[in-house]
């Protein structure tokens, strides 16, 4: 299969979720409303509860935003890929001559497009309620560019749960289990040295802390910041990891 | 075109299939020349959807090989794939597209130049009378509609071999009429076809070949025409009047052949094989009527693919599915 086969077949299933996302616009809700939602709670009920020392509560509670948004978005690819697996539509696929990975590059492609939407609503939303990014274009975009590198490498993740389990409402279970507590015990909200010491020593090492730390850093017009290596390894390694797992848990599901 | 005809365009050989400790497939043989329909005919759970998904890449057998259009779908399946259309059971619609997206999108992931895509997608929802429909999302479609987009989808890259697993199951007897028609219409036009379905009277109007399955096996198999010959000629058929006795009915027709008379209590009707007409039926009236029967038909009847099923399998063919409704 030719790489210019599985790029256009690629598209083709693209194109296919995008379709969806047209003809059901609920399935944009987790990345336009629910952070709108969260930026408003935040800013507005703990702001001015929580102090975090040298900027606004809003400047800093927008890295934590992001990164908190970006990983329920790309979590979510597990939920629409065992929504397909349930029905038929990928036996019509297995059974044409098309490049079978294009199903999940496509669907991970897209939902790389929808953290990139999130991103945007959120810095929109983010400057109307005060949110003030320093530093450069060059800051930004490098902050954007891990947010999405961390997006799609969980987007993988999310390949690997989708391809395990039956049913697509298992995994609403796990996601609650697993990744709520850990978009929370972060520095997403509070700086972690307020957390007892037991839990900022977890809090300080997870790696959506240091995606959170090294992206709050270059919006606030640093150079990311002593965990921003840490935070690029996170991404690059779960993409490393994850990539091939999810690509054969995907085949091994489909192939009986 | 004449050696073509005789070349096999699907073939089967020992196929194998079991999940855990069921046996979906023990064993089965297949073979389809060009051009010719090939029946499949079984129960529920017989194994019929499991020999399509092996023969179209779906699904790996554990014993046996399979070949399609020549071509080893095992060693060789995204060759094979190129070569052949699936619909029915197996295949499916995205729901949330239109009927001339899901067209436009199989086309192209067949790899197909995008403008033969958009017109061979035309031809067959005008051919298919989808071309009102064509462009409203397919979940709007009745029963009827979308089992033809499905094989319009089947169809896109006009493949050499078409897999059918119960096309017409759950559809209402105009519909169903009208997916036979376009069966027969592909099949003259050259289509090698293997047909899986519960419907004895779909297989004997349109199936140049029946293969019998039951548990994994292929218990029978020849042209609807050989199959009825295996049980024997003519019977005499007499529906009895409601409030009549079935029993004394049957004792006067038991005079007539060494074999017992056969009773359907539900039908109302008792039946015998029977040799030569001749006066044959009057005799019969008058006995029974002399006898004090009132009878609401008689007449002779030849035996149908339910009887053949019924004496090969011990069960009658799975007929719950029959009066489904168009899920419109």
């Amino acid at each position: 299969m030719s790489l210019r086969w599985w790029l256009a077949d690629s598209l083709e299933m693209m194109r296919r979720n995008l379709l969806h996302i047209r003809r059901t616009p609920e399935l944009l809700l987790d990345v336009t409303v629910t952070p709108i939602m969260f930026v408003l709670l935040f800013r507005y009920v703990f702001g001015g509860a929580i102090n975090v020392g040298d900027t606004t509560y809003v400047n800093y509670l927008m890295a934590g935003i992001f990164v908190q948004t970006i990983v329920f978005a790309s979590i979510y690819t597990s939920v629409l890929l065992a929504n397909d697996l349930v029905k038929g539509m990928i036996d019509r696929f297995r059974s044409l001559p098309m490049a079978q990975s294009a199903v999940i590059t496509g669907r991970t492609f897209t939902d790389l497009l929808r953290g990139a939407l999130a991103v945007a609503i959120m810095w929109g939303m983010g400057l109307l309620v005060g949110f003030r990014p320093q530093g450069g274009i060059g800051n930004w975009a490098a902050a954007i560019g891990l947010l999405l590198l961390f997006g799609f490498a969980l987007s993988w993740v999310g390949v690997a749960l989708g391809a395990l389990v039956r049913t697509p409402e298992a995994i609403n279970g796990i996601i609650f289990v697993a990744v709520f507590p850990l978009t929370f015990a972060s520095s997403a909200f509070v700086q972690t040295d307020s957390m007892p010491s037991w839990l900022q020593v977890f809090a300080e090492r997870q790696p959506i802390t240091l995606v959170i730390n090294a992206v709050r850093d270059l919006v606030l017009g640093g150079s990311g910041g002593p965990d921003a290596p840490a935070a690029i390894a996170w991404a690059a390694g779960l993409l490393i990891v994850f990539f091939p797992i999810g690509l054969f848990l995907y085949r091994r599901r489909t192939t009986q | 075109m004449t050696n073509a005809t005789n070349r096999p365009m699907i073939v089967a050989e020992g196929l194998e299939k079991h999940f855990g400790s069921t046996h979906a497939l023990r064993g089965i043989d297949l073979s389809v020349p060009e051009g010719t329909i090939l029946g499949l005919l079984g129960p529920n759970g017989a194994g019929k959807t499991t020999a399509v998904r092996i023969l179209t890449t779906l699904t790996r057998p554990d014993g046996g090989r399979a070949e399609v259009a020549g071509i080893d779908v095992l060693k060789h399946p995204a060759e094979a794939r190129r070569r052949i259309g699936v619909a029915g059971q197996t295949a499916s619609l995205d729901e949330l597209l239109t009927g001339r997206e899901n067209l436009g999108m199989v086309g192209r992931l067949y790899h197909q130049p995008g403008n033969q895509v958009s017109k061979r997608a035309n031809e067959l929802l005008e051919r298919f009378e989808l071309s009102d429909a064509a462009d409203r999302v397919t979940k709007t479609y009745s029963g009827g509609m979308r089992r033809r987009l499905d094989l319009a989808a089947a169809l896109m890259a006009t493949p050499p071999v078409l897999f059918l697993d119960e096309p017409t199951t759950g559809l209402d007897p105009r519909s169903r009429l009208s997916m036979w028609e376009l069966i027969g219409q592909l099949a003259s036009g050259g289509t090698t076809v293997l047909m899986t379905t519960q419907y004895l009277e779909e297989a004997d109007r349109l199936a140049d070949d029946i293969v019998v399955v039951d548990h994994g096996l292929v218990i029978a198999q020849g042209t609807a025409t050989q199959l009825k010959q295996r049980l024997g000629g003519e019977r005499l058929e007499i529906t009895v009047a409601a409030g009549q006795s079935m029993e004394r009915t049957a004792s006067v027709l038991a005079a007539l052949s060494e074999e017992p008379p056969r009773t359907d209590e539900t039908a109302r009707t008792v039946s015998v094989p029977v040799a030569s007409h001749g006066g044959l039926l009057t005799r019969v009236i008058r006995q029974l009527d002399a006898a004090g029967i009132e009878v609401d038909d008689a007449g002779f009847r030849t035996p149908t693919l339910d009887d053949v099923f019924l004496n090969l399998t011990g069960h009658p063919a799975e007929d719950a599915s029959a009066d489904a409704e168009d899920a419109a």
